[in-house]
């Protein structure tokens, strides 16, 4: 019998009912199943962090609870294992957020398991780091730092499992590993049985991004037309004891699983497509075949692994300084001409009002904007109608907020000061992060499951949960 | 919107099209580097694919972004290839005043590179 892989979402900030159906299709099928949520991108978890800095009981998924509310009760009475990244930076308060819900549903019994290890922080100047080769920025120095993390494979989950975890709640693991974890646990793989691994890591890659392999992230209409992409359905990935892989949706969803999807979501994020790195297997899809069975089911096959690297990724994110970014449109007779004369402006202004070293972009949106070069290269060389619906873009990065305040406020002053006609003036600042990757030896990282020990609910956090 | 960019014919028999009338593709970025799946609709057009969307052609396309490389792998079963862009995010997510910073939308541009059937 085969295992059954279902996703629940595939970003922070993915669809929050999208895991209903998945689980509604793994209750129907009635085989060993487990529902993953990857919801941890590469910046995420400094995001996270910085949550944390002002709430210590902060730095996980904020939507946890809208995630797991609707399918946590039916995942654990029908023992469909749980396993998400969502603990970001404070998995401890990820795990308490899940005790709270179950006890909510009836279900104190619950059994949350949480990983260890992925956090090197403190570890940092004892490490051996290698630079990761596709990056070239100098980084900021020890005060800018705001997270170090590996990316860690799958054998510290298999640990959580092993203990009869329900949900298992992680911070930085490889997102495939979630999935290859359960498979794991359940078919008792060999840990250097490559070829199954790298099936199994397939599996994952495929579903870590939600819809992205059924339908999401696809559709070109007249091109590739996909049915009901408003309730498109996540996957399920059905695999086998010999690691053969299925990939399906819950029936009655949005959405298609076809060759083409399956292939688009290969390679996505894929590099050598011979040597695809991950913590527990080097996987080699070079001579993989896809091939549709029936409507909404396709077999991948030609899978074969390597031994796993000799070092693990490991994500360093930095404080990065500020962006603002602020717009105004321009729309009907000469509206081209009217943006236009506003960047001139801008750019007349920029001069004498903000620093040399202030980075700016214009783009005028409408004619040409994120297939542009920062200096604006297509802008200039393209033949559009003066007459349309343009607007106006400028992005202005620098350490310090107030130069950014400063250059965005000249775009706002376009209102009065500027050409004709313009409207729709917004603005908005981030804080920037910046990243860098380096390798860390595999021997110098200890990673580890251990079992929450569940705290009794306060009166002011159940508040947190009548909504859902 | 973007400048044709000029091919030469070398058959009058052939017709010009763009990529995307024959293949499909998908981007994703990691770090400075972008990655972009291409896949032939028909597998009889995968040779088209391979005689003329070379590296050459796409690092090309790719210039006025300051792409540095371009690798592309082969993926004969799936009638599909890699492109492995490099420098071409223009700072990627740490620094891109880009609104895309990923470069999500470049699987676009390279599908509207022009090829002769």
């Amino acid at each position: 019998m085969s295992f059954l892989l279902g996703s629940g979402a595939g970003f922070s900030g993915d669809r929050t009912d999208a895991a209903v159906a998945v689980v509604a299709e793994l209750i129907k099928r009635q085989q060993p199943s487990a529902l993953v949520f990857e919801t941890l991108g590469e910046r995420t978890l400094a995001a996270a962090h910085r949550a944390m800095r002002d709430d210590p009981e902060s730095g996980f998924e904020p939507l946890l609870d809208e995630l797991l509310a609707p399918v946590l009760r039916d995942c654990l009475d029908h023992n469909i294992k749980i396993l998400g990244n969502f603990g970001a930076a404070n998995p401890t308060g990820a795990c308490q957020v899940i005790a709270d819900l179950a006890t909510q549903l009836g279900r104190e019994q619950v059994r949350i398991a949480q990983v260890h290890g992925d956090d090197i922080r403190q570890q940092l100047h004892s490490l051996d780091l290698q630079r990761w080769e596709a990056e070239r920025l100098t980084m900021p120095g020890d005060e800018a730092l705001i997270s170090a993390n590996v990316y860690l494979g799958a054998k510290a989950l298999t640990e959580a499992l092993a203990m009869q975890a329900d949900v298992v709640v992680t911070g930085r693991v490889a997102d495939p590993a979630l999935f290859l974890a359960p498979l794991m646990h359940h078919f008792g793989w060999r840990w250097d049985d490559w070829d199954r691994l790298a099936c199994g890591m397939m599996a994952g890659h495929l579903a870590e991004c939600g819809a992205q392999v059924s339908g999401g992230y696809f559709a070109d209409p007249g091109y590739k037309d996909v049915p009901g992409l408003a309730t498109v359905g996540y996957p399920i990935i059905e695999v086998e004891q010999d690691g053969s892989l299925v990939i399906t949706k819950p029936a009655n969803t949005g959405g298609c699983v076809t060759e083409q999807t399956v292939k688009e979501q290969l390679l996505y994020e894929v590099h050598d497509p011979a040597n695809y790195l991950t913590p527990d297997v080097t996987v080699d899809i070079s001579q993989a075949e896809v091939r549709q069975l029936s409507p909404n089911r396709v077999a991948v096959t030609g899978i074969r692994g390597k031994p796993a690297p000799e070092r693990l990724k490991t994500t360093i994110c930095y404080e990065g300084g500020w962006q603002g970014e602020a717009e105004i449109s321009y729309a009907g007779p000469n509206a081209l001409a009217r943006a236009q004369l506003a960047a001139q402006v801008l750019r007349e202004r920029l001069v004498f009002r903000a620093p040399a070293e202030l980075r700016t972009r214009l783009d005028i949106i409408g004619l040409a904007s994120v297939f542009d070069s920062d200096s604006g290269e297509l802008q200039r060389n393209s033949l559009p109608s003066n007459s349309g619906d343009y607007r106006l873009r400028l992005a202005a990065e620098h350490s310090e907020r107030r130069w950014v305040a400063r250059a965005t406020q000249e775009l706002l002053a376009l209102y009065c000061a500027g050409p004709a006609g313009g409207g729709g003036v917004r603005r908005q600042f981030q804080r920037r992060v910046f990243t860098a990757s380096y390798l860390v030896k595999r021997s110098d990282i200890h990673a580890y499951a251990s079992l929450f020990e569940t705290h009794v609910m306060g009166n002011n956090r159940s508040d947190r949960y009548v909504a859902s | 919107m973007l400048q044709a960019e000029h091919y030469p014919s070398t058959e009058a028999s052939k017709s010009t099209k763009i990529l995307h009338q024959l293949a499909h593709g998908r981007a994703g970025d990691k770090g400075e580097r972008l990655n972009v799946g291409l896949f032939a609709y028909d597998p009889d057009h995968y040779a088209t694919l391979l005689e003329q969307v070379t590296e050459e052609r796409v690092l090309a396309l790719f210039a006025h972004r300051g792409a540095s490389r371009v690798r592309r792998y082969l993926l004969p079963n799936l009638a599909g290839m890699n492109f492995v862009i490099d420098d071409v995010l223009q700072g990627g997510v740490n620094g891109a005043l880009n609104l895309d910073g990923h470069g999500k939308t470049l699987s676009f541009l390279l599908l509207s590179l022009e090829v002769n059937v």
